[in-house]
């Protein structure tokens, strides 16, 4: 992939903030998400989930479930194509064939609460929601397995028996571990003998969802040369393309998938759930079948973020130099392998230089769901235990938290704790900027009249952001408008931005580029929008396409004029002829005359890259606690980030609002609450407790831009980074305000008094100095 | 089945409904309306607001028999054929949205606090959308958005009682309805 | 859902026949906001709902010399946007406005809330320490029993095959009577309450003393707990912090909580004895006239 391009200050069409493209659809109620779509012929699916976490199926008869008036089809793990115990690759890694297709329908083992056992297709949705509670299961419950200590005790119930696990290389067998790995550089040892201070600490989190509004959904159908139809709300519908094909075991190319309007995904809508058993139905039924998931099987059966357990040790000199870190990390990764403790172990010091580093990671199954990527999948859980023992070193040596992160940033070519070593990045850019907010430079009233009391707190986050392939394409119109059709699903505004980067190349307003969502037909492969690759690798895309683009229609030019195409210039959105400056159209003049230089002009650009360009952020926070009663208020929120450039600020500032938002919950209230039997307790919005706009205050932002050498405009991932920080910026602030530092999350109102309580009782105990 | 009569977006509207179906599966299923969306079917978070009888409620906790002769407003009746609404105007200006799901609720909801409270402040528009649940924005760009809308009304109702004050103006839609659109165009980064 | 029939009758007799028509099949309809859900995840089998909207006692506010009666099935708002009511019965107010959101509000009612008998309803307490009497119709005829009498135990309660709450009455209070409720929730809204208290006081005429007072806890039992012993012990002791601090403490000592996943058993007593401060010390601010 070749791509010339240079720095430019100033654009027309980017960091403009243009309506975007889907906006009037998305308010008048006509966009259609994958539960408003409603096919000929089209009946409704439901699915029997089981009641335990752990247990082994011994009967299953659906009998009665078929006999009852309206239902068309019932479906169980039998009418799976057979899977194997082997490894196969279904576009986010590998994974094992069996596990894959039991997480959709078990078909011996229950190994997390809410995993489908069978499914029913019927006339209407009542029907079938009636009809599948007729399915009677039997169980043979087995204890249990609940938190990572439990898993990895001697003795522990093994929840999948045909995992073999890797030690650091060695296989293991009969274990709930499913991987260990260590990254180790330089001589920590030796390191933590020249620190002045050392802090360790162990940190214990919950798991959380992405807490997407829109439910899961699916329409399957099947046509009659065997080929088969999805209609679905996923975070990308080659993804799905892959999964469908290789649970169903088909060819790709019988699979073709139409990505509806999705309505959140935060890396909860890569995995697929309900679409393979939408297809089964269909193919049992032959009638195009409709599935929508109830919020409390969201919560229960679809891909939370790991908890887990988490201890990182720190070491700095006298000087306030960081010498040494080592930590370990333990993640659930469900009832099947797979959490994101590697994505971790590549986020937890990279804001940092350090010369002498550890990093152990675990991948451990338990009886919870099996977790999902969400929105920079393991980097909160690192930063809240890396950013909350800086804190902590900060407070010792007496450094102010910025010039100590100063002091110790990473820049290019510092060794990442993977061993990967930094290009281009903005870590001292953006903590500079941070030093510079008027949230930083204010002071905080720490007065209350009414024993409230208030703190202020900082952290960092990085998260790596990936590049991987796109492809886009683009055919002029003869009104001088484009169109432009690509394959990553528009889940926040990237159709805009998108969009404007083929007309700023292009020259035309950001609005005269009309950007389409294809079907996996419609365009050339593109991974999924995630990793914060979107605005990134298809706006390149974009931007490659809209380049060919200025091309051929140079080369359209150049004959009209009998010119050499070499002698045609375009400059500003007008192409001229270099040897005679009478000959002069804009986009849209030379758009008319296609028709009579050849026909239409379409054009295709395609990318596979490599790295998306990391970025950093930090975050600054002021809390007040209700000391009586643990309640935590935000009082100000400032998200300080590096975006190599803004395309579209408004939405810029959207991503880092929504996950610092996200983030807060995090670190207030959200998590599964989970029964001693592995029954999630608090499986509705109610009880999930994500915060609602009372709950918070403005979310002012400060967009820093670092050039990324990796893309013509500069642009780096935006979307992730912003819930690295919130958690341990937060707790850090609790910290500022209370004098505890909190170790578990949430930070809810018991546990913050829990630790009032236990302060107050120390200080009875200890001497007064 | 129960036989219901009602006004959907003005519009009279005859069906007949299963007792068990909620309000909010009558207008998706039965009248065919999309704009209301399902995202909890327990009345947590919003996503089905509608305007029942004057009140913003959750059409997933309605029955659709109840709707019989009631008055409802959903997302598609808040635009005329001449222009958006101050609030999806402005919720496109300031990008309050981002994967759109919760957008129709918000709307709905704030359209209701609008024409009850056309001032309401940044307090009391969060504790009026404290039932609407938004998990992309972090509800900043909403809370500007209906803020905005509301400016936007109050000068529209200015110039709306200058139109109404010459005898002569018959329609008095279109200048505001231009007057809208080119504040929306100063947005769009066109000029 | 089970499919089932729905009944609109028009009055209280024909809503009376129709709940013993079917019995424990049938579950009266008023605002649905819990009604819906639970028969939705299967708590409810049912064959009919018996929408009450249609019965003018039940959806009518009468305030007059004698006090409040509120039709069982008057939606929050009516009662929290009525400013005669809301001057009088502060407590009410306190809960009619934070029960779920706005949407919530715009259905659900106090009387609703009772019959649905959680132990964290937000609606009953505060009846409770306003005297509350719930008006109840069925086969027998009418009945009335005390709000503190009225739940049995989590979503039980003392109506009978075939009844139902008509209205709920409350007598007028004292130009010196003040009351109000607090619950407390991790967030601001849109949640269940952890622990609820509701306090009322009546002062004297000097606005020194306290003549009568009520407490009730909620979401720390199996019921929504009236806190006799703190209530009683109060009568006649100086409306000061101190007599707070006690009676707070002896609220207290009324709660039985249990732990689960929206608190523990500590944090829920400590809650109490925080809220009954809060409580009372605002009660008698209101009956003070501030």
């Amino acid at each position: 992939m070749v791509a010339t391009f240079e720095p430019k200050k100033t654009y027309k069409v980017i960091g403009t903030r243009p309506i975007r493209h889907d906006g009037y659809d998305k308010v008048t109620g006509r966009a259609l998400y994958g539960a408003d779509l409603k096919l000929p012929g089209q009946v409704w699916g439901a699915v029997l989930r089981s009641p335990y976490a752990h247990a082994n199926i011994t009967r299953m008869d659906t009998s009665e479930a078929e006999k009852y008036p309206g239902v068309l089809a019932v479906v169980t793990a039998k009418d799976m194509p057979k899977a194997e115990s082997k490894m196969v690759d279904l576009g986010e890694g590998t994974v094992n064939e069996k596990h894959e297709v039991d997480r959709i329908m078990a078909s011996d083992k229950i190994v997390f609460r809410g995993q489908p056992v069978a499914a029913v297709a019927a006339v209407d949705r009542n029907t079938a929601e009636e009809a599948v509670k007729l399915i009677r299961v039997e169980y043979q419950p087995l204890q249990p397995v609940l938190t990572v200590e439990e898993a990895m005790a001697k003795g522990a119930p093994i929840i999948l028996p045909d995992l073999v696990g890797d030690d650091l290389g060695e296989k293991v067998k009969k274990t709930n571990m499913a991987k260990h790995f260590r990254h180790e550089f330089g001589d920590v040892e030796k390191g933590f003998s020249q620190a002045k201070h050392i802090v360790e600490r162990t940190f214990k989190m919950s798991m959380t969802h992405q807490g997407y509004i829109e439910p899961h959904n699916a329409v399957a159908m099947w046509d009659e040369d065997n080929r088969l139809r999805i209609w679905t709300g996923t975070q990308g519908a080659f993804a799905v393309r892959k999964q469908m094909a290789g649970i169903l075991k088909l060819d790709e190319s019988r699979v073709k998938v139409t990505p509806m309007e999705i309505g959140g995904g935060f890396g909860g809508k890569i995995p697929v759930y309900l679409e393979p058993i939408a297809a089964l139905l269909s193919k049992k039924c032959r009638r195009p079948v409709k599935l929508v998931m109830e919020r409390k099987a969201v919560f229960e059966s679809t891909g939370p973020a790991p908890g887990g357990t988490l201890r990182v040790k720190v070491g700095v000199d006298a000087s306030g130099k960081i010498t040494a870190a080592a930590s370990d990390m333990k993640l659930e990764a469900g009832g099947f392998p797979g959490s994101a403790v590697g994505a971790a172990a590549m986020c937890i010091y990279s804001p940092y230089n350090i010369p002498n580093t550890t990093i152990d990671g675990w991948d451990i199954v338990v009886n919870k769901p099996k977790s999902a990527p969400y929105r920079a999948p393991g980097a909160p859980q690192a930063h809240f235990a890396m950013e909350s023992v800086i804190d902590e070193l900060c407070e010792k040596g007496g450094w102010d938290p910025i010039d100590f992160r100063l002091k110790n940033s990473a820049k290019e070519g510092t060794r990442r704790g993977d061993g990967v070593k930094f290009g281009s990045i903005g870590n001292v850019d953006v903590l500079k900027a941070a030093s510079r907010s008027p949230h930083w430079k204010s002071v905080l009233n720490k007065d209350t009249t009414d024993g409230k009391k208030r703190g202020r707190g900082i952290a960092s986050g990085y998260w790596f952001n990936i590049g991987l392939k796109s492809a886009v394409t683009l055919s002029a119109n003869n009104d001088g408008t484009v169109s432009l059709v690509e394959g990553s699903t528009d889940i926040g505004g990237s159709r805009a931005s998108i969009a404007m980067q083929a007309a700023e190349v292009l020259g035309i307003p950001a609005l005269d580029v009309r950007p389409t969502v294809a079907d996996t037909e419609g365009v050339a492969y593109n991974d999924v929008t995630g990793g914060s690759r979107t605005t990134y690798a298809t706006g390149f895309a974009a931007y490659e396409a809209a380049i060919k683009m200025v091309e051929e229609l140079k080369a359209r030019a150049a004959r009209i004029w009998n010119q050499d195409p070499s002698d045609i210039l375009f400059k500003d959105g007008v192409f001229s002829a270099k040897k005679d400056s009478e000959l002069r159209l804009n986009f849209k003049e030379l758009s008319k005359k296609l028709g009579e230089t050849g026909g239409p002009v379409t054009v295709t650009g395609s990318v596979d890259l490599s790295t998306g360009g990391g970025a950093y952020g930090a975050h600054i926070v002021d809390v007040e606690v209700d000391t009586e009663t643990g309640k935590v208020e935000i009082l100000r929120y400032t998200i300080v980030q590096d975006v190599g450039k803004a395309i579209h600020p408004s939405y810029v500032e959207g991503q880092m609002q929504g996950g610092v938002v996200q983030g807060i919950g995090w670190a207030l209230n959200e998590e599964y609450f989970m029964t001693k039997e592995g029954t999630m307790a608090n499986s509705s919005f109610l009880d999930y407790r994500m915060p609602t706009t009372l709950d918070l205050p403005k979310i002012e932002t400060v967009i820093v831009e670092v050039f990324n050498p990796g893309h013509p405009f500069g642009v780096r991932g935006v979307g992730e980074v912003p819930i690295a920080p919130p958690i341990a910026a937060i707790g850090n602030a609790l910290h500022d305000a209370l004098g505890v530092r909190l170790v578990e999350t949430p930070f809810k109102p018991g546990r913050i008094m829990e630790a009032l309580e236990a302060q107050s009782k120390a200080a009875a105990v200890k001497p007064k100095r | 089945m129960v036989h219901v009569k009602t006004t959907i977006n003005g519009q009279p509207a005859e069906f007949l409904v299963p007792a068990y179906l909620s309000l909010l599966d009558t207008i998706r299923e039965v009248v065919g309306l999309t704009g209301a969306k399902e995202g909890c079917l327990d009345g947590n978070c919003g996503a089905c607001t509608v305007i029942l009888n004057g009140r913003i409620v959750d059409s997933c906790l309605v029955l659709g028999a109840e709707a019989n002769g009631g008055e409802i407003t959903t997302v598609e009746g808040l635009a005329t054929p001449d222009a958006l609404h101050p609030l999806q105007q402005a919720f496109l200006e300031e990008a309050a949205l981002q994967c759109g799901i919760c957008t129709p609720g918000f709307l709905v909801s704030a359209a209701a606090l609008l024409k009850r409270e056309p001032k309401a402040n940044e307090q009391r528009i969060r504790h009026w959308l404290a039932g609407n649940l938004c998990r992309c924005t972090g509800y900043d760009k909403i809370v500007r958005a209906v803020i905005k809308a509301e400016d936007m009304s109050s000068q529209l109702s200015k110039s709306k009682a200058k139109v109404a004050a010459k005898p002569t103006a018959k329609s008095s839609a279109s200048p505001k309805a231009s007057s809208v659109r080119s504040s929306g165009r100063s947005g769009s980064g066109r000029k | 859902m089970h499919p089932f029939a729905y009944v609109e009758p028009k009055t209280v007799k024909e809503a009376v026949a129709a709940l013993s028509k079917y019995g424990d099949k049938a579950r009266p309809l008023a605002g649905g906001t819990d009604l819906l859900v639970q028969t939705r995840a299967g708590r409810f089998n049912l064959d009919a709902v018996v929408n009450l909207k249609k019965i003018p006692e039940l959806m009518s506010v009468k305030l007059d010399a004698n006090g409040l009666e509120v039709g069982a099935a008057v939606p929050c708002y009516r009662v929290y946007e009525d400013p005669k009511v809301s001057a009088a019965f502060p407590g009410l107010i306190d809960a009619a406005s934070l029960i779920g959101g706005i949407q919530i509000q715009s259905r659900a009612s106090m009387g609703g809330n009772l019959c649905n008998s959680s132990p964290s309803a937000d609606a009953t307490c505060p009846m409770i320490v306003h005297n509350g009497v719930a008006v109840i119709a069925g086969p027998k005829g009418t009945r009335k029993v005390a709000i503190e009498e009225f739940c049995t135990g989590p979503g039980k309660n003392a109506l009978a095959a075939g009844e139902f709450v008509v209205t709920l009455q409350f007598p007028k209070p004292s130009p010196t009577f003040g009351a109000a409720y607090e619950r407390f929730i991790p967030r601001n809204e849109m949640d269940i309450a952890v622990v609820g208290v509701a306090s009322s006081v009546t002062l004297d005429a000097a606005g020194k003393t306290i003549k009568n007072a009520r407490i009730a806890l909620a979401a720390v039992g199996p019921i929504p707990i009236y806190a006799v012993a703190a209530s009683e012990w109060l009568k006649g002791k100086p409306a000061n912090e101190a007599s707070i601090a006690q009676a707070a403490a002896m609220a207290k000592a009324a709660a039985r909580p249990i732990t689960d996943m929206r608190g523990t058993i500590e944090q829920r007593k400590h809650l109490v004895e925080v809220l009954a401060r809060r409580t009372l010390t605002k009660a008698i601010e209101r009956a003070r006239g501030k």
